[in-house]
This record gives C-alpha cells, sequence and structure tokens, in this order.
C-alpha cells in the first residue's frame, strides 16, 4: 500500500460533514488545550502561593508548618508520574470520597496539581531573583508580606520566569497525552480512534505530531509577545 | 516619639547593638554617624522592625514594635523609610509608586463606587502635587529604570510623604548617588527638617549632619558612644574614637 492510498483510507474517515474531524477538533483538541490551560491556571495561582510560603521568614510557627505541608506536596507530586496521580485520583482517590467529577474535570484538577509543584519552584527562583529591596520598600511603607508579594514581585518575578513558564505549558500540552487512561478524550484518543478504524496508524499518528508540533509553535510565539509587552517597565527592550 | 528600651541585635553569635536606650523626640532631625559594621543602619532598621531586634522593644504609639502581635504594618505607615538603593517599584509608573500604599490602605476602608474613585483621584492629585514639589511631574507615568539617581531618590521620598508620616527614617539616602546628584537629594531633606517633619538619618555626609542635625549620635561597635547638638559632636568631640573617627572624614 502506498502512502497515496493510505492518505485516502484516513481522509476518507476524517473529512466529510460525518467525518472524524468533529470529533478531531470539538473533542480532543478542545480537551487538550482545556486541560493544559487551566491545569497551568491553577498551577500558577496555587503554585505562586506555595513558593510565596517557601520564602517567607520563618520566625514563627505558621510560615514553619505551611512550609513542611508545601514540602511533602511538592515532593509527592514531583516524585510520581502524572500517569500514577491521574489513575489514584479517578479509580481510587474519588471513588473513595464519593466524589464524582467526571473524567475531564479530573484531568483538569490532577494537571493544576501536578503543575503547581512544578510551578512552584519556578515561581521560587523567580521571587528569589527580584531584589530583596523591593520586598524591603513595600513592607516600609505598611503592605503586608502577601499584599508586596502580589503587587510588587510576584510581578516582577513573573516577568523573569515567563520564559521557563511557557516551558511548562508546552509541557503540558504533550503530558495530556495520557488522560485517555482515565477514559478522558484528547488529541490523541481522537487519532488513534481514526487508527482503530482504518487499521492505518501512519497518517493519523503523523497528522497529530503536526498539530502537536503546531500547537506548541502558536505557544511559544504568544510567550515571546508576552515577554515583549511586559518588558516595557525594562530599560532594555 | 520613639522609645528605644535595651534594644539589642545578634546575628548568629555577632553582637550588633549593644543594649541600646535611647529616645527620639517629635520634631527631633537625629542624624547617626559611625564607621562601618558599627551598627548605625541596623540601628535604623529596627526602629520600624525591619531588623526584628534580638531583645528590647521599640515604643511606637504606646506600643511595642517588637512585638511580634502588635500589627507592624498600620504602624509602619506612619514611619516613612528611605533607603540607600531607592527600592522604588520597578513595575510601577513613577505615579504609581507614590500612590499604592496610600490606595491600598485607603481603599480598605471605603464602601461605595463614588466614594472609592473620589478617593482614588484626591490621591492621585496629592501625588501629583507631590511629584510637582520635586519637578518630577512629567515623569508620572515613565517607569522607574528610567530616572536617573537622584531622581529616584527624590521619588522615593515623596512616597514616603505620600503616608503623611510622624517620622521619617533615612538609611544612607545619598550613598548610592553620583557626587552631582547627592545635592538635590539633601536639599529636599532639609525642606522637610524646616517643615519640621521629625527624621533619623543615618548618613556619612558631615556638612549635611551639622547643617540639619539637631543632635547627633555617634555609634561604634554596637553602643551609642557618644551624643550633643552638632557643634558639640564636630567642634568639641569627648570620646577619643569619635576624634579619631572626625580626623579621618572632615
Amino acid at each position: 500500500m502506498d502512502i497515496l492510498r493510505k492518505w485516502e483510507v484516513f481522509w476518507e474517515k476524517f473529512s466529510g460533514p460525518e467525518g472524524a474531524w468533529h470529533r478531531v477538533l470539538e473533542e480532543g483538541l478542545k480537551n487538550t488545550l482545556i486541560i493544559a490551560f487551566l491545569g497551568l491556571a491553577i498551577g500558577i495561582v496555587l503554585g505562586t502561593l506555595i513558593a510565596s510560603i517557601k520564602v517567607m521568614p520563618k520566625y514563627k510557627l505558621l510560615p514553619r508548618v505551611l512550609d513542611k505541608i508545601c514540602s511533602v506536596y511538592v515532593g509527592f507530586f514531583r516524585g510520581t508520574p502524572i500517569v500514577v496521580q491521574l489513575l489514584l485520583a479517578y479509580y481510587v482517590l474519588f471513588p473513595l470520597m464519593d466524589v464524582q467529577l467526571g473524567s475531564l474535570n479530573t484531568c483538569i484538577l490532577v494537571f493544576g496539581l501536578n503543575s503547581a509543584a512544578y510551578c512552584s519552584e519556578i515561581m521560587r527562583g523567580g521571587i528569589l531573583s527580584v531584589d530583596a529591596g523591593q520586598m524591603e520598600a513595600g513592607r516600609a511603607v505598611g503592605l503586608s508580606y502577601f499584599t508586596t508579594m502580589m503587587k510588587i514581585v510576584v510581578p516582577q518575578a513573573i516577568k523573569n520566569i515567563l520564559p521557563t513558564l511557557g516551558n511548562e505549558l508546552i509541557a503540558l500540552v504533550k503530558d495530556t497525552s495520557v488522560v485517555s487512561f482515565v477514559a478522558a478524550v484528547d488529541l490523541y484518543k481522537t487519532f488513534n480512534e481514526i487508527g482503530n478504524r482504518t487499521y492505518e496508524y501512519l497518517i493519523p499518528y503523523t497528522a497529530m505530531a503536526v498539530i502537536y508540533i503546531v500547537l506548541v509553535a502558536i505557544i511559544s510565539l504568544g510567550i515571546k509577545l508576552m515577554e515583549r509587552s511586559l518588558r516595557k517597565s525594562d530599560r532594555r527592550n | 516619639m520613639i522609645d528605644v528600651i535595651n534594644l539589642t541585635k545578634v546575628y548568629d553569635k555577632l553582637v550588633v547593638l549593644d543594649n541600646i536606650t535611647e529616645t527620639i523626640h517629635e520634631g527631633e532631625r537625629v542624624v547617626i554617624l559611625g564607621p562601618s559594621g558599627s551598627g548605625k543602619s541596623t540601628f535604623l532598621r529596627c526602629l520600624n522592625c525591619m531588623e526584628d531586634p534580638t531583645s528590647g522593644s521599640i515604643i511606637f504609639d504606646g506600643e511595642d514594635l517588637a512585638d511580634f502581635k502588635v500589627d507592624i504594618n498600620r504602624h509602619r505607615q506612619k514611619m516613612g523609610m528611605v533607603f540607600q538603593q531607592f527600592n522604588l517599584f520597578n513595575n510601577k509608573t513613577v505615579l504609581q509608586n507614590i500612590t499604592l500604599a496610600p490606595l491600598h490602605v485607603g481603599l480598605k476602608k471605603i464602601k461605595g463606587r463614588a466614594a472609592r474613585a473620589a478617593f482614588r483621584a484626591e490621591v492621585e492629585e496629592n501625588a501629583h502635587k507631590l511629584l510637582q514639589r520635586i519637578g518630577l511631574d512629567e515623569w508620572a507615568d515613565k517607569y522607574p529604570s528610567t530616572l536617573s539617581g537622584g531622581q529616584k531618590q527624590r521619588v522615593a521620598i515623596v512616597r514616603a510623604l505620600a503616608m503623611n508620616p510622624k517620622v521619617i527614617l533615612f538609611d544612607e539616602p545619598t550613598s548610592a548617588l553620583d557626587p552631582e546628584m547627592v545635592g538635590e537629594v539633601l536639599d529636599l531633606i532639609k525642606q522637610l527638617a524646616d517643615e519640621g517633619m521629625t527624621m533619623v538619618v543615618v548618613t556619612h555626609e558631615m556638612g549635611f549632619a551639622r547643617e540639619v542635625g539637631s543632635r547627633v549620635l555617634f555609634m561604634d561597635g554596637g553602643h551609642i558612644i557618644e551624643q550633643g547638638t552638632p557643634e558639640e559632636v564636630f567642634d568639641h568631640p569627648k570620646h577619643p574614637r569619635l576624634q579619631e573617627f572626625l580626623s579621618k572624614v572632615l
């Protein structure tokens, strides 16, 4: 069978009013993007919180206790593969707690929690890269630690770590390809279905690879544009 | 206004401040001199608890700032601080640098959209007035990275003023400036002094200390070893350590 023939088989399944492209775009691509972007959003918010706790002065008991909790959290989510976390959440933890979230929501949550562990470390590095004088100045005018953190330090930290956060988003987009383990439909799942129906995998898998590449290219471009606009308070442009 | 009682600060095993008791009175312009490592900056930074005292009390407005239970943020709003490295908020414009804290503190207490908008306008107008005073109003929407050192420090001073503090702490405000910019910053501090602002200034500018200070403290080895009016300290130093210091810097 030559490549043209393979293409025809694929196209027949893919195109047309009832074609598989509906499922690829409206479920596969959509879910992949939803899980990655919402996951990153949860990750950044929670990660920033964890990072703020980690860099807090540790005179009092509460920050020390919170710090330990955060360490355990980060240790677990960085120490286990995301597939294991998905399986544990979907098949063990949520049924045990009698929570029914559905596979897509489970994926968003687990990817968010997972990403928070990585984002917290990225953010911690970013926060430490901001001159300590910025925090001092905020505290000196009477702002609280967290207010100064959120209004002054974190915005500057994010500017410094934007390229690294971009990497995290790219990693998330690609990692979503395991969500079919918990019955969620993503890009991989939809292309795999086409392959299973036609017994031809060359074109579906190649097409899938191309879509991932394009996604990542678009994200890289977006990050670059954001970086440029955030740099406007810098002398270097 | 600020009562420092038995203030001690120890880093690891190094005693930086050794059991200092001192009072800053309202309307005073206290200048702190001393060789590097004498503890003068640490003393200043303990006044608003930027450094937490190891032991001792800082009494301000009837409360002990060294006590963790005291709401330090509320008190710091009334104690301005100006840093050697300016520390303007890099991600905020010049105007936002000045309005950030007044808005944040003030808006918490105000309910209702119209009242909030009115308050915001009032704070911004006040900030513009402060900028006009230092001749930098056209820079209001610029970012700090575009200002010169002297301009940054003057903005930092009016940022402290915007909170209507009872006292301003200056931590070597001219040490990071190019020589030709020192004058503009010192002039502004002098103006504030003339207006009766209470201030505590750590500085190496002896001329400024003599001209502006109402009282000079000389620190060495974590102690205030001599103090008095500028005339007493500069013209009739008693302690040999102070005599030696002055012979080197004057």
